[in-house]
């Protein structure tokens, strides 16, 4: 649209694309100044904290897995432990270290893919991964080795990669023998090296060097690099139990989206994920993480959103070096289940999905049931933070086509990786002027 | 010219589409054979229909989405549905046994913002479908060799014989038999590989009704697994719940509870 004027003007993203959902991006500018930005979700609610009122909770982590597609085992994760905290079930330490392991697999798929499949095709030039796979065949068949890699961890303990079913309160329903792990250790050796090489390439990619005010947000572990467990804690002083999530987090809704909106109370948006992991946790990844971490040549921790991607590269290192650390030391547990007795209470617990903390709250029956629940998945605590990004961005894309201007917003945005499905889908940009 | 095909999304959790980059390296292959023109997931360049092929995921919940399904139907030679949200409504159809004014005020502190249909449909409801790929994901398998059938101009053909024939298939210990365990398998269509079984628990209805199966006998057999009443009618009632003969069984059983309750 040349003929518009520069300085008053709508700039709508009506689909955005290589996301998994859909929303779309309406800025309206009056005077060049940002008048309005509204990343809008359109997803359409699917209302699981509904649904599951009523439902037996150990059927959660197979019901609450269909938040999405691309993370089930997070979903499965959170809501096994919080109905644990809530029926007073310790797992097994083996089962601990096989959850771990599992996670490892969601992490290095979800990671695999968005690096690979949704992301480097912006930085490369390229509309899809197809098209990049022309240009860059050996790394996207590397990206393709190091997804697989994952999904076979997921596979080898929940029989398939997309909403997988082996987890269960307690532990699982069938753990593996020890062979069936070792099984995957030369993939996983091989996959190692590609991943070392993912974290090169994606330092080479030209980053926008900017520094932003963010308030990042993950858990912590006395000795771990988290996933499961941990304590809450922020770059803004935030130390605490995962049961003051929500005396320390509140969401609101906004007109233009089916996701909740949330925010640190007393201060506003926050950033979950990958980057907000590797700042807060960085003496967690062990030597060999570090170091490829310092070889990037970029600082950490750091206050850039655009380095999102390179924080993605190291945990599929980490994640590739811990599954090989688990796989060496795992001896199978005396049963593969934890039994216990339903009772009534509430309970909630926090993990670390691929794409930030994802809370899950239930409150149950003395049968079991499904009084009340409550999910925070990490797209909806990152869309305040998305929006505060985009803010800062629209100056630079004043002069821009729509197209170019449409492409600048769906980068910055996929910096979160953001899972709209989970939110309850992905753009439109529309910049409107007065 | 190369067929042209795109995936549609409707309200769903992209798992079933997701497959089809999880097919990897025959996702390359297909690229060969087909140009996917549209694939909101996996490319940012959308281009106009019509189309050759459209695989439609998820089920209808909004009334945008109610006429955008019309559209995708007319612009497409072949309409495929994908997984059990398509097919079956999936768990999202749980609001169709429910008030969904209460169910959005239990989620949304402002439910005025938002635009959504009291039930969750199969895209069958809406518009013709030229075939249907079931399962909670759909099996990545059985989505290639629908696409290879397709675009040899083959009609696919799925099997839809029950997940029990499979377990017998494979050696696997039945759950029921040997452990007592509620399993939805005798009802089941196979297509997970018996999944569940293999990871010694029951099966619980992934990929929907199998083409023959018998609700009467299966509801007693659950009945003298001690799973009755509202048991029952959850284990009916999930991810494909809303699909006739499950939705007739399920709709029976809850009522004969409610009957045995009020007297």
């Amino acid at each position: 649209m040349p003929s518009m004027p520069r300085r008053n003007r709508t700039i709508r993203v009506d689909y955005l694309k290589r996301v998994e959902g859909e929303a779309a991006l309406h800025i309206r500018l009056r005077d060049g100044e940002v008048a309005e930005l509204r990343l809008e979700i359109f997803e359409p609610p699917r209302l699981f904290e509904s649904f599951l009122r009523g439902r037996a909770a150990t059927e959660a982590p197979d019901l609450t897995a269909r938040i999405c597609g691309i993370c089930p085992v997070a979903y499965q994760m959170s809501s096994v432990h919080a109905l644990e905290r809530l029926f007073g079930v310790t797992a097994d330490p083996s089962v601990r270290a096989l959850r771990r392991l599992y996670y490892c697999g969601e992490w290095i798929e979800s990671h695999a893919l968005h690096i690979h499949m949704l992301a480097a095709p912006d930085f490369l030039g390229c509309d899809s991964v197809i098209t990049l796979a022309g240009k860059d065949p050996k790394a996207v068949e590397r990206g393709l080795r190091i997804r697989k890699a994952g999904n076979a961890i997921v596979s080898r303990l929940g029989g398939r990669s997309i909403h997988p079913v082996g987890a269960c309160v307690g532990g699982f329903t069938r753990v593996p023998k020890r062979h069936e792990l070792v099984d995957l250790r030369e993939q996983l050796l091989h996959v190692r090296d590609d991943a070392a090489e993912c974290i090169r390439w994606v330092s080479g990619f030209d980053l926008p060097a900017v520094s932003r005010d963010i308030e990042f947000v993950s858990l912590r572990h006395p000795d771990e690099y988290p996933m499961n467990e941990g304590r809450i804690v922020s770059s803004k002083g935030i130390d605490a139990a995962q049961q003051d999530f929500e005396n320390l987090f509140e969401e609101h809704q906004v007109p233009w989206s089916t996701a909740l909106h949330a925010r640190v109370k007393g201060r506003g948006a926050y950033f979950v994920g990958p980057l907000a992991r590797v700042n807060l946790n960085f003496d967690r990844l062990g030597p060999d993480v570090a170091s490829a971490a310092h070889d990037t040549g970029i600082p950490w921790p750091n206050s850039n959103p655009w380095t999102s991607i390179v924080a993605r590269a190291l945990e599929i290192l980490y994640a590739v070096e811990e599954a090989l650390r688990i796989i060496d030391l795992y001896e199978a547990p005396a049963a593969p289940a934890v039994s216990f007795a339903p009772r009534a209470g509430s309970a909630c617990a926090i993990t670390e999905a691929p794409r930030g903390s994802l809370y899950h709250a239930y409150e149950t029956d003395a049968n079991g049931l499904i009084v009340s629940a409550r999910i925070v998945p990490p797209t909806s605590q990152n869309q305040a933070r998305i929006e505060a990004d985009l803010r800062e961005l629209v100056p630079s894309i004043l002069q821009q086509t729509q197209a170019e201007a449409t492409r600048a917003c769906e980068v910055a945005i996929r910096n979160y990786d953001p899972c709209i499905s989970c939110s309850t889908h992905f753009l439109r940009l529309k910049i409107e002027g007065q | 010219m190369k067929p042209r095909a795109a995936v549609f999304k409707f309200a769903s959790c992209d798992g079933c589409q997701l497959q089809f980059l999880n097919a990897q390296e025959e996702l390359l292959k297909l690229a060969e054979l087909a140009d996917f023109v549209f694939f909101a997931e996996a490319r940012s360049r959308a281009l106009e229909g019509p189309y050759d092929i459209a695989f439609v995921e998820g089920s209808i919940t909004t009334p945008e989405d109610a006429r955008r399904i019309l559209d995708v139907r007319e612009e497409s030679r072949y309409l495929v549905t994908i997984g059990a949200c398509a097919t079956a409504g999936g768990i999202q159809a749980l609001r169709n046994w429910s008030d969904i004014g209460e169910y959005v005020r239990a989620v949304y502190p402002s439910p005025e913002f938002l635009s959504t249909l009291s039930t969750s449909t199969p895209v069958s409801e809406h518009v013709r479908v030229d075939f249907e790929v079931h399962g909670c994901p759909v099996d990545k398998e059985q989505l290639l060799a629908v696409v290879r059938s397709l675009l040899s101009g083959a009609r696919p053909v799925l099997p839809g014989h029950s997940v029990c024939m499979e377990c017998k298939r494979r050696g696997n210990v039945c759950v029921t038999v040997a452990r007592g365990e509620p399993c939805l398998g005798p009802v089941t269509r196979t297509g997970c590989g018996a999944l569940c079984p293999s990871f010694h628990r029951g099966c619980y209805g992934c990929f929907g009704p199998a083409d023959d199966q018998n609700m009467q006998s299966f509801t007693q057999l659950l009945a003298a697994q001690g799973v009755t009443g509202a048991d029952a009618v959850r284990r009916l009632r999930a991810i494909n719940g809303y699909v006739k003969p499950w939705r007739e069984a399920g709709d029976a059983l809850d009522a004969e509870t409610k009957q045995n309750h009020s007297r």
